[in-house]
């Protein structure tokens, strides 16, 4: 399997535990059910930990936007937690930084969802 | 699964390592199935070339683009056509052509991905990002053969 999602819950943030590889085919489908299974349950704030996530193509990063964007139409929040190097040079190049907000620290981005 | 590389053919001369110029060409099934094995044996062509971890990373992520792109936007998904994968190396240089069989792209008026009426789409940052990390990108349509995409990486100055 070349990703894995497990979530959990905290203080009202469902925190999204990704690792593996976010690349078209497999990976893109558990990412989009994943946020789709939540949006479903009325849930309003994803946090996506992306600190396990080695390797992402544009598929992936496809998908991150889609997600953010669905979610986001909803009344909902999407965030990123913990990118890579590799994963935040992605971001960067393709001008997304703009888009997301995103955290290095757990805690600070939990919080994030309070302030908003 | 049934592997269907169709052939592949390596032409080096006698020790990698010390050869001046490797030749190595592959060739697929239009399936993603073999995104993962085309990436490996790129990798491992890599090593042979002494590319450095980021160079590899680089020429791995822009093989599976291109690829990816010949499969489902040049082949259409089309199992019995073929893309075509030659990898070209020496100690200066690491270069890819990726050939389908497709009826052929308008690559010259590709929406830019970071325009902000596009930042929020789904799609279309493939190419961009092939062209941001190699030295050397171009691509020309073959008459009734398909589309022919080239990118290099410079190894070494």
């Amino acid at each position: 399997m070349s990703i894995r999602a497990a979530t959990r819950k905290v203080e009202g943030v469902n925190v999204v535990d990704l690792s593996g590889r976010i690349t078209i085919g497999e990976g893109t489908v558990v990412l989009r059910d994943t946020v789709k299974t939540l949006q479903q349950k009325n849930e309003r704030h994803i946090l996506l930990n992306l600190a396990d996530v080695s390797y992402i193509d544009s598929s992936g990063i496809g998908e991150l936007v889609s997600s953010f964007t669905t979610f986001g139409s909803q009344g909902g929040k999407l965030k990123l937690l913990s990118l890579t190097k590799k994963v935040h040079d992605l971001l960067s190049i393709t001008k997304l930084l703009t888009v997301f907000e995103v955290f290095d620290d757990e805690a600070k981005a939990i919080q994030s969802f309070r302030n908003a | 699964m049934l592997l269907n590389i169709v052939f592949l053919i390596l032409r080096t001369a006698p020790s990698l390592r010390d050869s001046l110029y490797s030749s190595v060409e592959l060739k697929i099934n239009s399936s993603l199935e073999y995104s993962d094995l085309v990436e490996n044996i790129t990798t491992n062509l890599t090593f042979l070339a002494g590319c450095n971890p980021d160079q590899i990373y680089f020429i791995q992520m822009a093989v599976r683009e291109i690829v990816t792109n010949a499969i489902q936007h040049g082949n259409r998904f089309d199992i019995n056509k073929h893309v075509s994968i030659q990898y070209l190396f020496d100690r200066r240089s690491f270069e890819v052509q990726v050939r389908d069989q497709g009826a052929g792209f308008d690559y010259s008026h590709l929406p830019d991905p970071c325009d902000p009426a596009n930042l929020m789409k789904s799609s279309g940052r493939g190419i961009f990002l092939v062209r941001s990390f190699m030295d050397d990108f171009s691509l020309r349509r073959i008459p009734e053969q398909g589309t022919e995409v080239r990118f290099m990486k410079r190894l070494q100055g």
